[in-house]
């Protein structure tokens, strides 16, 4: 059971910690000042709730990791974050989309998980979910003006979606120790998340004039188990070379 | 060995300061949740206004800090989310301080629905001149807590603290 659980604070950690580093890229170069400060601001909340999860994951598991260690000295194949967080920011228009679609799923999943019966993942959903909500916010504004807007902005909100479309069936994933933690009302039934996303996405779609090319397309997991693309090793070498190099820097 | 009630504590940790908004306390921002006796050791509860504020560190020194020089000994400080962290909890006093520093004080509304697209604090009093006239500039500003407003009337830009 406690296995269980740290495996699953892991994963919900991890989609936060590498989705705040990636998107933490834009920084300094977002295409205007207030965009730039927007999206680090975005990164700023995701990286607090993957160090509160992997806080958490690390004191479950009893052999004194923190989110420090957990974060800086696992090596890639040790990370268990979906394929989707990990992708390139690409241009505006897939950051965008890729905030979009994590953010759409997040409120959802959050609203599922202050049901839980675990008391830290309920308290963790309660107040992540605050913050979610002003995560689609922005994120479908701009889905909603880069799809509706100029010939330029539609064509490259729509090689976004169709660039990431075939990682977003990954978010749903659940393997047996996660059913065992469904079961026992401890974690989100990521079907009923499924179901609900996936309408959020076709309104969005039709009022964005956009679509996935290829919606029924093959879609590629592999994160959940570890099994990563070309991407996330270089990103995680950035984010951890100073820890690695220095394991006793202190600020 | 210096032992203090809950009430001289928090008189105490009167004097630590929001690092990025110095003119509110702890107190007044609603940062500092508890403070006990656990055994022989004091233990004072923060709480994160935003999951990622980069304050909090500072803030758990600073509190400490603050004790140690009361001549406390034993002090832990822990951070704890639940009940997460409101503008509701924010004192009259601090609202009042943020309007006279020219930050607008976050109004009270409901935010229940989960998918809104809209932000709900549009026309926001500005602090300067008290005119509704205003405008958003951005929904994000200098910390996570602000966004960045214009006011119409009297061409002024400031921050509003918003409401979660």
């Amino acid at each position: 059971m406690s296995a269980n659980l740290f495996n699953y604070l892991l994963k919900l950690g991890d989609d936060r910690v590498v989705m705040g580093q990636r998107m933490a890229e834009w920084c300094g170069v977002g295409p205007i000042l207030e965009e730039d400060v927007a999206l680090t601001n975005l990164c700023l909340d995701f990286i607090g709730q993957g160090v509160s999860l992997l806080g958490k994951a690390g004191e479950i598991e009893g052999l004194g990791r923190n989110e420090d260690s957990l974060a800086f000295f696992r090596d890639d194949m040790e990370y268990k974050n979906t394929l989707l967080v990990e992708q390139p920011n690409g241009d505006f228009a897939q950051t965008i989309a890729k905030l979009f679609f994590f953010s759409t799923f997040d409120i959802i999943f959050l609203n599922e998980l202050t049901k839980s019966k675990d008391e830290y993942l309920t308290a963790f959903a309660i107040k992540s979910l605050k913050e979610a909500k002003y995560h689609f916010r922005h994120s479908s504004n701009w889905f909603l003006r880069l799809g509706d807007g100029t010939e330029e902005s539609n064509t490259r909100l729509q090689n976004a979606i169709d660039n990431l479309w075939l990682f977003t069936d990954e978010l749903f994933d659940m393997d047996e120790a996660d059913l065992e933690l469904v079961n026992l009302g401890i974690a989100v039934d990521l079907n009923i998340v499924k179901a609900q996303w996936l309408e959020k996405m076709n309104e969005f779609f039709t009022l964005s004039k956009v679509k996935p090319t290829n919606p029924d397309c093959f879609m590629i997991k592999g994160g959940r188990k570890g099994i990563h693309t070309e991407h996330l090793g270089k990103m995680l070498a950035e984010m951890q070379i100073l820890p690695r190099t220095y394991p006793d820097a202190q600020w | 060995m210096v032992k203090i009630d809950k009430e001289t504590a928090f008189s105490i940790l009167e004097n630590v300061k929001d690092p990025e908004i110095p003119l509110l306390s702890i107190i007044d921002m609603g940062i500092l949740r508890d403070f006990y006796y656990d055994n022989n050791k004091a233990i004072a509860v923060i709480t994160p206004t935003y999951s990622g504020c980069p304050a909090m560190t500072m803030i758990s020194d600073m509190v400490k800090d603050e004790l140690v020089k009361a001549g406390l000994e034993n002090v832990e400080v822990i951070s704890q989310i639940s009940p997460a962290w409101t503008t509701e909890w924010m004192s009259e006093k601090a609202k009042s301080n943020l309007k006279a520093s020219g930050i607008a004080p976050p109004i009270k509304m409901q935010m229940t629905e989960l998918f809104n697209i809209k932000f709900n604090d549009d026309k926001i009093e500005c602090p300067f001149c008290n005119s509704n006239n205003t405008k958003k500039t951005s929904e994000f500003g200098s910390t996570a807590c602000k966004s960045l407003h214009y006011c119409n009337e009297c061409s002024q830009p400031f921050d509003y603290f918003k409401c979660i």
